[in-house]
């Protein structure tokens, strides 16, 4: 039991470090441990796992690792599973978060911090668009065509995006409000 | 001093665990929800440095959400503040994934969660848009092309071109840094 969970520890440890960038870029290598490598799930687990990461809150990376932690070894599996997936990423953000606070009043660092935050936001952007596409057309793909165009959500969306601007309304009861006008439009 | 730091710690803690459990569609999502308490409810940190803590987040492993959560705790109370965040940040998936993985497969067909789960879609567009036009705007503010031109081209390159983040960020900090060499060099032959 103790190799078991050891195991499962280091294997969440590596795909936490080698998880750069985030979201849909980690499932490949959750799969290659998981499914291909150590046979803890089987392919068709690992899609119904990715399936509901989506529906509940929560990073990918972690709900996947406490799926599979649970799943070897119980709630304590579960808990060193997610310890191991955010780990690195807890030093590394602190250490480079350290390295560009103390030498920002350096010209060249705070011209690339400027850069960086340049580049953010148009990968935010990235991010946005593929989130509007699955929500409006149900596929992330770009040759989507206007036959399976979603009506409702680009409805609820406009709306949101018109309190959000207008009224400055808090995100989360935003989500609360599309969440029952989901449950009003879509049952 | 003592209660103003236990204070402190946990509106951290309450904080992240209440976004954490609201964040639906990926890590960039939470950023709005960061920007609404920590930025303009508590003006504990601002704008640019939560989008410096966005960027920072990218570039390194892990998940995006954690990471910030990581970071905002970080600068607001030190390692403590790092550590409480990020409980708070992962408590719920893991709270949420333990009950739903005794009985996964109900879960996946029901009905109703499905429908609320589509109406938060559109919901998590709009506030990730909200976030974009705000962003940008504060970019435009500074009046430099290179800076401005980045945006376009970062998203261009990654939706259309499926370049890795990584490699689009080292891109952009890599022409800064020759950008402001180049213009400290001109300063220095200039004098």
């Amino acid at each position: 039991m103790i190799k078991t969970i050891i195991v499962l520890f280091i294997s969440f440890l590596k795909i936490g470090l080698f998880s750069i960038g985030g979201g849909y870029a980690t499932i490949p290598l959750i799969q290659e441990q998981v499914v291909d490598f150590h046979h803890w799930l089987t392919l068709q687990e690992f899609t119904d796992i990715i399936t509901i990461s989506q529906m509940t809150p929560g990073p990918l990376a972690v709900n996947t690792s406490t799926f599979v932690g649970i799943r070897i070894a119980g709630i304590l599996g579960a808990m060193l599973a997610t310890l191991g997936c955010i780990l690195s990423g807890f030093i590394l953000s602190i250490l480079l978060y350290k390295f560009f606070n103390k030498y920002k009043d350096t010209d060249s660092i705070f011209n690339i911090l400027k850069g960086l935050r340049s580049s953010s936001v148009g990968l935010i952007a990235s991010s946005a668009s593929t989130i509007l596409l699955i929500a409006f057309f149900g596929s992330s793909s770009i040759n989507v065509s206007g036959a399976n165009l979603n009506i409702t959500a680009i409805a609820i969306f406009i709306v949101s995006l018109f309190i959000l601007r207008k009224f400055k309304m808090n995100p989360i009861f935003v989500m609360v409000l599309t969440g029952i006008a989901g449950m009003i439009f879509y049952l | 001093m003592k209660s103003k730091n236990l204070k402190l710690y946990l509106s951290l803690f309450k904080i992240n665990f209440y976004i954490s459990a609201f964040t639906f569609g990926g890590g960039y999502v939470v950023i709005p929800m960061m920007r609404k308490y920590f930025v303009n409810n508590l003006k504990l940190i601002n704008e640019e440095e939560l989008l410096d803590m966005a960027a920072i987040s990218q570039s390194t492993p892990g998940a995006i959400a954690v990471n910030i959560s990581v970071l905002v705790g970080y600068r607001i109370a030190g390692l403590t503040g790092a550590i409480i965040s990020c409980v708070g940040a992962v408590l719920p998936p893991l709270l949420i994934l333990t009950v739903i993985s005794s009985s996964y497969s109900a879960f996946r067909d029901n009905r109703i969660i499905s429908s609320i789960l589509k109406g938060m879609e559109a919901g998590v567009a709009a506030t990730i848009v909200d976030l974009v036009i705000d962003m940008n705007r504060e970019i435009l503010k500074d009046k430099n092309w290179l800076l401005t031109l980045m945006v376009p081209a970062s998203f261009f390159a990654n939706f259309f071109l499926n370049i890795n983040v990584v490699l689009i960020i080292i891109f952009c900090s890599f022409i800064c840094f020759a950008q402001s060499y180049f213009k400290s060099r001109r300063r220095r032959s200039k004098i």
